[in-house]
């Protein structure tokens, strides 16, 4: 376990080292100060359109961060030649996978902490009210879907060649889930065999990271908060995938040459 | 090796060429700048006529913040919100809708449908009647239209419905009734004359500056904008009822009977009767009207009160 820290330790360190996160958080921070200081007819209580893109930049940002900083991962160490004297100390490779994943998805968890503290405030300053708890349901299952998507990539960076291939594949996949994945089931049904199985096979396989997406909505128009047990059962849904992407990835890393 | 005269005679060709061009290129030039100075708006200088796609995208957005999120996508059943019903619900304009609003998702198709459910909107639910949490003095919410409705003027000012809608939303929920009024006066500049525009600049000064004088004088214009545009066809015609006419009638009903309950407040029974008489044509309940009109030659005619203006 003290090996699988160590390494999650080191990736944590080369996110605050490198710039993407400051990049990206000091772009939200302009887009939305610029759009607050939009004049609408005189009033200054509204906030909701002003959430909206708030939140969205933050689902940008926050996966732009974690495909990025997954796919290079492993391409790096094996680059800068790092990767053999790595798992010649006592690690395994199973623990360099573990502790990969573990590292991004603590370094996206830091991310979202800062990105939606500054969420609330821009909020608070003109609602005048803090829904923590749905915040909390909201940052809390936005981060068990990055470490869906950490799990995916980092599985990537061990089947494709490139991190840059790995890196479009994955915001490609992911993009086409949030966007279409709550529907795959509605096509399905008018579509022909053998489309209609195939369809529905994908529906049922793929992992379904538009739900958590789909809050934004909630936060966004102030909907009361979800029942826990929801919330739960989301999170042990997508902890499952965390689990079978990780599985596959170790698989597939026991049997790589590494040099 | 050239002779100097052939390069003067070469130089004077090329400012023989230049003048023409200049002389060609002169009047394209000032059509082009000419086009520029009338759509001084950046967005429809910037997208073109795709301007009105997103411009419609984004009315339907506003619709989308009306109802929290609650609205269907291209994959749902979308029959009950064809008119948005932020529209509906001024009263300016005829609803189009057929279907139950509240169950446009239909019942969930599978486990995974289901259990989304519970992660997005899913009660249908009006800004102006308290949004998701149904507290009706929370109604002010309904100014998260907004943004969507400036942003949607800003891309297509030729969409009537944007102006109406902020309209009546600002000055009916909000108490904004100057920046009402600005809307539509912005709608007009870009709009001249239109009756839809002239109607709920009417209701303004009939409702919040109860100015009756002013109200009749907009409205009465509003009604012969309306036979402005379609000249040389009857009145009788355009008020058919068949779906082309579907929207015709309904502004011409709303006029009449504007001016009528105008008229009747001031007390000018017989001009009521006959605004009355002509609403009675547009009207999908004409027997209804009849019945009002019953009721108003039976009652003796009241004095008119001093604030009100004379009949037109």
């Amino acid at each position: 376990m003290n090996n699988i820290f160590a390494v999650a330790g080191i990736v944590i360190k080369e996110l605050y080292r490198r710039k993407d996160f400051y990049v990206l958080f000091i772009l939200t921070i302009v887009i939305c100060v610029i759009m607050a200081s939009v004049n609408i007819f005189n009033d200054n209580q509204i906030i909701r359109y002003l959430k909206e893109l708030c939140l969205l930049l933050i689902w940008v940002s926050s996966l732009v961060i974690a495909i990025t900083t997954t796919a290079r991962q492993i391409p790096a160490e094996r680059e800068q030649r790092t990767l053999l004297p790595l798992l010649a100390k006592p690690l395994s490779r199973t623990q360099l996978i573990f502790g990969k994943f573990l590292g991004c998805w603590l370094a996206c968890g830091l991310v979202l902490v800062c990105f939606y503290a500054f969420f609330g405030a821009l909020a608070a300053s003109r609602e005048h009210t803090w829904p923590l708890l749905n915040y909390f349901q909201a940052a809390f299952l936005h981060w068990v879907m990055l470490g869906v998507v950490i799990a995916m990539t980092l599985l990537g960076s061990l089947v494709f060649a490139a991190p840059s291939s790995n890196s479009t594949i994955c915001f490609v996949v992911v993009a086409g889930i949030m966007c279409i994945g709550r529907y795959l089931d509605a096509i399905a049904l008018s579509r022909p065999e053998p489309i209609r199985s195939i369809v529905w096979t994908i529906y049922y396989a793929i992992p379904h990271l538009e739900i958590p997406f789909g809050m934004r909505n909630l936060i966004v128009h102030d909907w009361p908060l979800i029942g826990w047990n929801f919330v739960a059962l989301d999170a042990l849904y997508l902890l499952a995938y965390v689990a079978a992407f990780l599985v596959a990835a170790c698989l597939v890393f026991r049997r790589k040459a590494v040099n | 090796m050239h002779s100097a005269k052939t390069f003067w005679l070469l130089l004077i060709a090329l400012l023989v060429f230049c003048f023409g061009l200049a002389a060609n290129l002169q009047p394209r030039f000032q059509s082009l700048e000419n086009s520029r100075r009338q759509s001084s708006n950046f967005f429809s200088l910037l997208l073109g006529d795709s301007s009105r796609i997103f411009a419609n995208s984004s009315f339907v957005e506003a619709d989308a913040y009306y109802h929290s999120g609650y609205y269907p996508t291209i994959f749902d059943n979308n029959e009950a919100f064809r008119t948005p019903h932020m529209a509906e619900d001024t009263g300016a304009f005829a609803s189009h809708n057929q279907g139950e609003e509240t169950s446009f998702m239909g019942p969930p198709r599978d486990w995974i449908d289901a259990f989304g459910r519970h992660f997005i909107p899913n009660r249908h639910t009006h800004l102006d009647e308290g949004g998701p949490t149904d507290d009706l003095s929370t109604s002010g919410t309904v100014r998260e239209i907004l943004p969507w409705l400036k942003l949607s003027a800003e891309l297509d000012p030729e969409n009537i419905k944007t102006y109406v809608v902020t309209a009546f939303w600002l000055r009916t929920k909000l108490n904004k009734v100057p920046e009402a009024e600005q809307v539509l006066r912005e709608g007009l500049r870009h709009n001249p004359d239109d009756p839809q525009l002239l109607f709920e600049l009417g209701r303004i000064y009939f409702e919040n500056y109860h100015d009756s004088a002013r109200a009749r004088n907009i409205w009465v214009a509003a009604l012969r904008s309306w036979v402005r545009q379609a000249p040389g066809i009857p009145q009788s015609v355009r008020l058919e009822k068949n779906n082309e006419n579907f929207d015709n009638r309904f502004i011409f009903e709303q006029l009449q009977t504007s001016l009528a309950q105008l008229e009747e407040k001031a007390g000018n029974q017989d001009a009521a009767i006959a605004r009355w008489e002509l609403a009675k044509l547009a009207s999908p309940t004409p027997d209804d009207i009849q019945k009002h009109i019953d009721e108003l030659k039976q009652k003796p005619a009241a004095p008119p009160p001093s604030a009100s203006g004379p009949a037109q």
